[in-house]
């Protein structure tokens, strides 16, 4: 049986309005179409290429984006719409944020007062990252990158969270550090959390995530099984293709082309002027997603 | 042409030191990738390097000699995160022409849209500054570059990307690289040699 959906988000979109002129306005679509769904028990693993709008959706799920952004598309928490008004009432208890920039500390405050008041609670949560209980009486400045991301992961989980939303909680974490912290968010999803997990390390995320959701220039363009990473033959788009190329040990590849930015999206695949099997269909029109082997994938020639 | 520390003692406060007596050298054309777990003490090892702190003994030469105080720093460093050494209040042209003026041919081998340029930085993600700080590092007058977890934050195809326009300029003009990161595979792909961070007493 499959469990319950802790997260669905359908054809979200999100817009900045900006003033160009004068008075003259225009809204920038950053993210456009996306799809995803997170389950109780599982980590979904979120991946893509940076300011693909990866850490806006985890901004948008919390309602937390600034005043000119425009929210359009259903987002659901336990089935029931996931409105301003609850998501207030929510985050911070139920649903938790590991967010991604070490400047979401406060510089003038030690850390361990800005985890939790409760000393002994903060003692706990940070023998479970590997941190002296010495390391709460620190400011921000004295500790290194790696520390720094293992409080920021232990002021999320304190709460004792259902919906974990992790925007890159490992870089600048060695590896077994890093392993750690993702064994710990299996744990949490063992013990009945959903957890997104946003990350650039798909390497890492692999031997943990169930799912990985693919991210390009705003919107999702493949769900993958976990274990699809294992060969590129097993995944289907070629964006998803061309990532796997990237990682050092599968040869380190870069793809040319740069991401195009939002206000000047191509119509249609938004990867088709970096893609190889691109064919005129490409360019007309949004591509709905396919369920191909036990994953969905936005393109006309993924097989 | 050498770029060495010697004998580095630095500590943040009295009681306990972050580098007890730590040396190391890096060659023109050498590419040198450190690794060490987190908070051993890396980072600040790169920023004295790099000269923006002074170590309480030891010295950093530079080709024999002790860094220039003032003029061009001819050892760079990149740091881990993009919107901590970028003002946020300049537009990103201000940014890069305040180390030097590259040319647009330049800009387009580092991938740099022409209207980024006008941008701010709120208004870019972290791969795309990103590049504005490895462009900005890369001036004429730049013989070594330290590169501190310059790629972590950037996804696979952006990392493979701005390690390829590094490699390809440190290998034209024979710069030397310090990279300092948690990821052996990188490691292995970028560098001729690795210093383990505890090795080096």
């Amino acid at each position: 049986m499959e469990n319950e959906v802790v997260l669905s988000v359908s054809g979200l979109s999100v817009s900045f309005r900006m003033y160009t002129k004068g008075l003259e306005r225009r809204e920038l679509k950053v993210i456009s179409n996306l799809n995803i769904n997170v389950r109780k028990g599982e980590i979904l693993a979120v991946a893509g290429s940076s300011g693909s709008g990866k850490s806006l959706l985890a901004h948008a799920i919390l309602g937390i984006l600034p005043k000119n952004a425009v929210v359009e598309g259903d987002i659901r928490y336990l089935g029931e719409p996931l409105t301003k008004k609850r998501v207030a009432k929510l985050r911070g208890g139920e649903i938790a944020l590991v967010p991604q920039s070490v400047e979401y500390l406060d510089p003038l405050m030690k850390v361990g007062r800005q985890v939790s008041p409760d000393e002994s609670a903060v003692e706990k949560v940070f023998a479970r990252y590997k941190l002296d209980k010495s390391v709460g009486k620190l400011f921000p400045f004295q500790l290194s990158g790696g520390m720094m991301r293992r409080v920021l992961c232990a002021t999320a989980v304190i709460s004792g969270a259902k919906l974990i939303i992790a925007d890159e909680p490992t870089p600048g974490m060695s590896k077994e550090l890093a392993d750690r912290a993702m064994k710990h968010f299996r744990d949490l999803a063992n013990e009945g959390a959903a957890v997104i997990l946003i990350t650039h390390d798909i390497d890492l995320a692999l031997g943990y995530t169930d799912r990985i959701a693919v991210f390009y220039a705003g919107t999702t363009v493949e769900t993958a099984l976990a274990s699809d990473f294992d060969s590129e033959d097993k995944l289907r788009h070629p964006y998803t293709k061309a990532l796997w190329r990237a990682i050092p040990k599968n040869g380190f590849r870069p793809t040319e082309g740069t991401q195009p930015y939002a206000g000047s999206l191509p119509d249609g695949c938004l990867f088709a002027p970096r893609c190889e099997l691109k064919g005129e269909k490409c360019a007309c029109g949004a591509i709905e997603p396919r369920n191909i082997r036990g994953g969905e994938v936005c393109c006309h020639y993924a097989a | 042409m050498l770029l060495e520390a010697k004998n580095i003692r630095f500590g943040y406060n009295k009681s306990k030191l972050v580098l007890d007596g730590v040396s190391l050298s890096v060659d023109a054309g050498e590419r040198v990738a450190l690794v060490g777990p987190s908070g051993c003490g890396k980072s600040t090892l790169s920023q004295i390097l790099a000269g923006y702190m002074k170590p309480d003994s030891g010295a950093v030469l530079f080709d024999g000699k002790p860094l220039p105080k003032r003029g061009y720093c001819p050892v760079q460093l990149i740091y881990q995160h993009p919107e901590k050494a970028i003002n946020p209040r300049w537009k990103l042209r201000d940014t890069l022409t305040e180390a030097w003026n590259p040319n647009a041919e330049f800009l387009d081998e580092m991938g740099i849209a022409p209207e980024w340029l006008d941008r701010y930085p709120t208004e870019l993600s972290g791969g795309e500054l990103q590049r504005f700080c490895v462009a900005r590092a890369l001036g004429p007058q730049t013989r070594f570059v330290i590169a501190d977890e310059m790629s972590t934050m950037l996804d696979v195809i952006t990392q493979a990307q701005i390690w390829e326009l590094t490699l390809k300029t440190a290998e034209r003009r024979n710069l030397g690289i310090l990279a300092v990161t948690h990821s052996l595979e990188l490691a292995e792909r970028i560098c001729n040699r690795v210093a383990l961070f505890g090795d080096l007493r």
